[in-house]
């Protein structure tokens, strides 16, 4: 005869109190999100695409619009959105609701792992026994990302951008928070390399059948400022990512200038808003809001 | 089984006892460091909660290398959030001893952890926080780590 184990949900008051827990830290996620109008998440599994960027720039450009902006930076071991938004160095005020994100440049409330680091290049270390750290780590980011999440203090947003991290693990992590973003937007560059590795963060995606993805070409073309010569960046070797059955959003054209003002925390939507780049981001907040039926006033 | 007592030796091992309601026999859970932070990781507390979780506790509580003076959560008025709604009297004082065993919390955490003491005294009726007070408050609230 068989025996019947009880499950985990089933044992008595000792245990109990754990699922409890974990049940009351669901309920504050969702509590916190069911105030966010939408979640947008900028994603790509490659680096170095320009996700970060993108992103403090799109808050900006939605927040121009009168739009009530979060920004998180969900990248834990790179973080850049504090920087990229001139929040570095702001003091965060725990109130009784969580802890007050402070206002980036454009008016977007911003939340990086970078706030909390007391150095500019201190990478993420957490307390813990020294050896076999991969024994935990994980589990610590991902209970740090859903505080980022459920522990700020928000308020009511019409958009919340999240910034993830390269790799479509954490594409997969960031969803297991939030499983239902109402846009993912994919960011690629022309190069084969780039494509091969967001084929598989779209594949990912269609099969957490994620309603909206949208795919964003950096670093498209440079043209030159004098003539207006437009230079291809990158040859493309292959399809693009559209063979694969993905809308192409927005082409983002190569400016220098973008990567120095968004690094100095000054977006390039605000800085050069007549660039053909900041042209192109601002057309792409454009999308989003008629994506999300977003008038500009507000939601 | 029922929960009787948790036990944290401060060598990241953990000692969890249960007792059986049925016979009274007891039994003891114990976790290797990794498997304690596993679980810490997770954010939740084995024998439950003693005090609600805090804004970003997980973080606050395990980041090395914090930004000292990242939280302007007021050191001395912290305990005035959501006082008016719980109805609890605003006239807390903190000895000097107090204080200075306080200042010797890293500045990452220290608003976090005066208000679990704050909230543990006023719930009482505490008039004064004294190192005294906050040894019962640890006891109680199962802080030892703090």
């Amino acid at each position: 005869m068989s025996r019947r184990i009880r499950s985990y949900h089933e044992v008595g008051p000792a245990g109990a109190t754990i699922p409890e827990q974990v049940a009351a830290q669901r309920e504050r996620l969702a509590h916190r999100l069911a105030a966010v109008g939408s979640v947008v998440v900028i994603a790509s599994g490659k680096g170095g695409v320009g996700k970060s960027a993108l992103t403090a720039n799109l808050a900006a450009a939605l927040s121009a619009r009168g739009l009530r902006i979060g920004a998180l930076d969900s990248d834990l071991n790179g973080p850049s959105l504090a920087r990229m938004l001139g929040v570095v160095g702001a003091r965060l005020t725990a109130g009784s609701d969580g802890i007050v994100p402070p206002t980036g440049a454009g008016g977007a409330r911003v939340v990086s792992m970078e706030l909390f680091q007391d150095a500019p290049d201190a990478p993420l270390r957490f307390r813990g026994p020294e050896a076999d750290g991969w024994v935990w780590r994980n589990v610590l980011e991902t209970g740090t990302l859903r505080e980022l999440l459920s522990d700020v203090a928000w308020g009511e947003l019409d958009v919340l951008l999240v910034d993830v991290a390269p790799g479509t693990d954490r594409i997969a992590r960031l969803l297991e928070l939030v499983p239902d973003p109402a846009v993912l937007l994919l960011v690629s560059t022309p190069s084969e390399m780039a494509r091969r590795v967001v084929a598989r963060s779209l594949r990912l995606a269609r099969d957490a059948q994620l309603r909206r993805i949208g795919l964003v070409e950096n670093m498209i073309a440079w043209s030159c400022p004098a003539c207006g010569a437009r230079t291809e960046l990158y040859e493309r070797a292959g399809p693009s990512l559209e063979a694969d059955g993905v809308e192409r959003w927005c082409e983002i054209p190569f400016d220098p200038r973008l990567a120095r003002s968004t690094d100095e925390g000054n977006p390039f939507v605000l800085a050069y808003p007549e660039a053909p780049a900041a042209r192109a981001v601002s057309a792409l907040a454009e999308r989003l809001c008629a994506e999300l039926s977003l008038s500009a006033a507000g939601a | 089984m029922a929960f009787t007592e948790r036990q944290i030796p401060g060598d990241g091992t953990l000692a969890v006892a249960f007792r059986c309601p049925g016979c009274e026999r007891e039994m003891a859970m114990l976790t290797n460091p990794y498997e304690t932070k596993l679980v810490s990781g997770l954010g939740v507390k084995i024998g439950g909660r003693t005090v609600p979780e805090q804004p970003m506790e997980l973080l606050r509580s395990n980041l090395e290398g914090g930004r000292p003076d990242v939280f302007a959560e007021a050191e001395h008025g912290e305990a005035e959030h959501g006082e008016a709604e719980r109805g609890h009297a605003r006239t807390l004082a903190w000895s000097p001893a107090a204080l200075e065993r306080l200042d010797r919390v890293p500045s990452f955490v220290r608003g976090m952890v005066k208000r679990i003491y704050a909230d543990w005294a006023r719930e009482r009726g505490i008039a004064e926080l004294t190192p005294e007070i906050m040894d019962r408050a640890r006891t109680d609230l199962g802080l030892e780590e703090m």
